[in-house]
């Protein structure tokens, strides 16, 4: 049974001459437990769709779509409904683990305020549970980390607080939203790591935002390629890994520097040109003008899903003649 | 914390030297003479002398800043030249009007301005944000004894709802008579508050943590009252701080226009009259509560946001 269910999931700005759309008919499915990876330039519609779950947009955005919660239809939810909804059911952690934070309280009141107001707890337990949550977090000394300020701590450490208060309700959904992005590599990892073994042991299912393919090859079963307000291309980590299709997830994947090239002066190669604005995506495939197969079919392509394998499914009808090229084109 | 406030407090009080020697420079080189003001036309050179001797007034400039600021320090402001009273007792009887005034002032600014500030702030740049807008701007571009001459007309003299002009007696009356004036001066206060506000409620509001504490479910109350005006309040504190100098030159003019026996009153009359030293303590009281005023609230800012105390230790 699906946990989170995104069908057509459009969201629009108000643009000088009418409205711009930037997530453009998405559909993600996320199922008890899973981890998800929704990977994409930025720009793309990742954070804006991952957000569409608690209705967490910024109030000019036009959103619509069918999202069901465990069944529930997160769109008809009242506001008091939805704060709910976003207090017990869903948690999210940000890319920024500094700015996330109120500067002028202490963490760990942070932490407690989440459970008073969320959890309905007096200060003594919340308090008590604060510092809990911080030890569980792997957060050494949290009694005296609990009086620290946002600032007196480092990236890796917000970032676990950021999780510790994501996870104080037990929620069933976990947004992590670009989570290691501000961190460095090996930080990167723990947190990661992390929030895997918080996942096992709540037994929530996670979302992991990411622009980097290694990241989420790393932590997820299943994934979403965005481009340019699309699910280019979906399917589990390891199938679309071994076998890209869609010419985007390609080249993203072309330019993950690999172990072996490391110590050799091999430039990866890039995606030429630039992502494009939201404004500038007409019809047809977002991709076709940095596309190295782009044919004149390209501006008709309306970017539904095909079936290509397994639960693996890409938005480029020619994929079959595109792989039969760079076959071709690499032997 | 310690290190910051002990270094606080020493800039403050080089502040206040400069205070004092502006204080004292400016007075002496403005054109004119109290003795030859207060002995009258028909005095003679040598009776002048005489009278500046006895006043002090003959030492060289430099001895007599040195001795000016003795007096200072020890609060010992000495003798009004025209008053023939003692400084320290002719101000005690005229600050109770001028704070009463500036304090009720304020008061009316605040409570006017921080509603419509958040109210600007979460319908910006909608008709609302437009009106408030335009409303604090014409506030703030009248003058105050022009709006205070207004007020007087409109609710004194039409609508006889309070007095026109003078000082009442006890807390009630003081109150009647003060309400004109403190809205002009509130008025003219208003813009600086409302528009500072404004700016730091929705600066506050388009951070990363008031999204996050939104994502944790709180309500858009929770969200303002907790997360973005206690930190977008500072700016607005330490503006009005500074304005306090700013208020000190509105009641010269409006304790003029409502007969106002304060401070404002008495300075204008030192002026008149060449009072050195008055002219020179009021100049210094004033300038100095300027100082004291922005150090209180540097202190106030460093107590509120961590991030301000520089050597704050990591834990």
């Amino acid at each position: 049974m699906s946990l989170l269910k995104i069908e057509n999931l459009r969201i629009a700005f108000p643009a000088r001459g009418g409205i711009t759309e930037v997530v453009r008919g998405v559909n993600l499915e996320v199922h008890e437990g899973e981890t998800v990876g929704l990977v994409g330039e930025s720009g793309s519609g990742k954070s804006l769709s991952c957000r569409s779950i608690i209705r967490l947009l910024p109030s000019h955005a036009q959103m619509t779509a069918n999202v069901h919660f465990d069944g529930r239809d997160v769109m008809a939810l009242s506001r008091k409904a939805i704060r709910d909804h976003r207090a017990h059911n869903v948690g999210m952690i940000f890319q920024d683990p500094f700015s996330c934070f109120n500067p002028t309280k202490r963490i760990g009141e942070q932490v407690a305020e989440t459970l008073r107001v969320n959890a309905g707890m007096d200060k003594s337990a919340a308090r008590a549970r604060a510092i809990e949550l911080l030890a569980s977090v792997e957060i050494d000394r949290p009694e005296q980390r609990y009086r620290a300020f946002p600032h007196e701590l480092s990236g890796g450490m917000r970032q676990r607080v950021m999780i510790a208060i994501a996870i104080s309700a037990g929620p069933r959904l976990l947004i992590a939203d670009e989570p290691t992005t501000a961190l460095d590599v090996t930080t990167q990892a723990q947190i990661l790591k992390l929030i895997e073994q918080r996942r096992r042991d709540l037994n929530m299912a996670v979302l992991l935002v990411s622009h980097d393919f290694g990241v989420i090859a790393q932590a997820c079963q299943r994934v979403a390629v965005m481009y340019g307000g699309y699910v280019v291309e979906a399917g589990p980590v390891d199938e679309i890994c071994a076998r890209p299709q869609h010419p985007y997830t390609r080249a993203l994947l072309e330019s993950i520097p690999s172990l072996e090239s490391a110590g050799h002066h091999v430039r990866r190669a890039g995606i030429p040109g630039q992502p494009p604005t939201a404004g500038e995506i007409g019809p047809g495939c977002p991709f076709a003008n940095r596309c190295a197969f782009a044919r004149p079919e390209c501006a008709g392509v309306d970017m539904s899903l095909e079936v290509v394998g397994d639960a693996h499914a890409t938005a480029c009808p020619f994929v079959r003649t595109v792989s039969a090229t760079s076959e071709a084109g690499g032997a | 914390m310690g290190a910051y406030v002990v270094r606080r407090i020493g800039i403050s009080v080089v502040q206040l030297l400069g205070v004092a020697f502006f204080a004292f420079m400016l007075i002496h080189f403005v054109p004119g003479n109290p003795i030859a003001t207060m002995l009258g036309p028909r005095a003679t050179p040598r009776e002048i002398h005489l009278v500046s001797a006895r006043l002090g007034l003959a030492k060289p400039l430099p001895e007599q800043f040195w001795l000016f600021l003795g007096h200072l320090v020890t609060f010992h402001f000495g003798q009004s030249i025209t008053f023939s009273q003692s400084i320290s007792s002719l101000i005690a009887q005229r600050a109770v009007p001028s704070i009463a005034l500036i304090s009720y002032g304020t008061i009316v600014a605040i409570v006017l301005g921080v509603p419509l500030a958040v109210i600007a702030a979460l319908k910006a740049e909608t008709a609302t944000d437009h009106a408030v807008r335009v409303f604090t701007s014409v506030s703030f571009a009248m003058p105050t004894f022009w709006s205070g001459l207004i007020l007087a007309i409109i609710f004194g003299l039409k609508l006889g709802w309070l007095p026109v002009s003078g000082y009442g007696m006890g807390f009630g009356g003081i109150v009647r008579s003060l309400t004109l004036p403190a809205i002009a001066l509130g008025l003219s206060l208003l813009a600086v508050i409302v528009r500072t506000l404004r700016s730091s409620i929705r600066h506050t509001m388009s951070l990363e943590y008031v999204e996050a504490a939104r994502a944790r479910g709180f309500s858009t109350r929770r969200v303002l009252i907790r997360h973005v005006f206690r930190n977008a309040v500072m700016p607005t504190v330490t503006v009005l701080a500074v304005s306090v100098g700013f208020l000190i030159g509105g009641t010269v003019v409006l304790e003029q226009v409502f007969q106002i026996p304060g401070l404002g009153t008495l300075l204008f009359e030192a002026v008149e009259q060449r009072d050195y030293p008055l002219v020179e303590t009021l100049a210094v009281l004033a300038g100095s509560l300027v100082v004291l005023l922005n150090l209180g609230t540097d202190l106030l800012q460093a107590a509120v946001d961590p991030r301000v105390r520089p050597g704050a230790k990591s834990v």
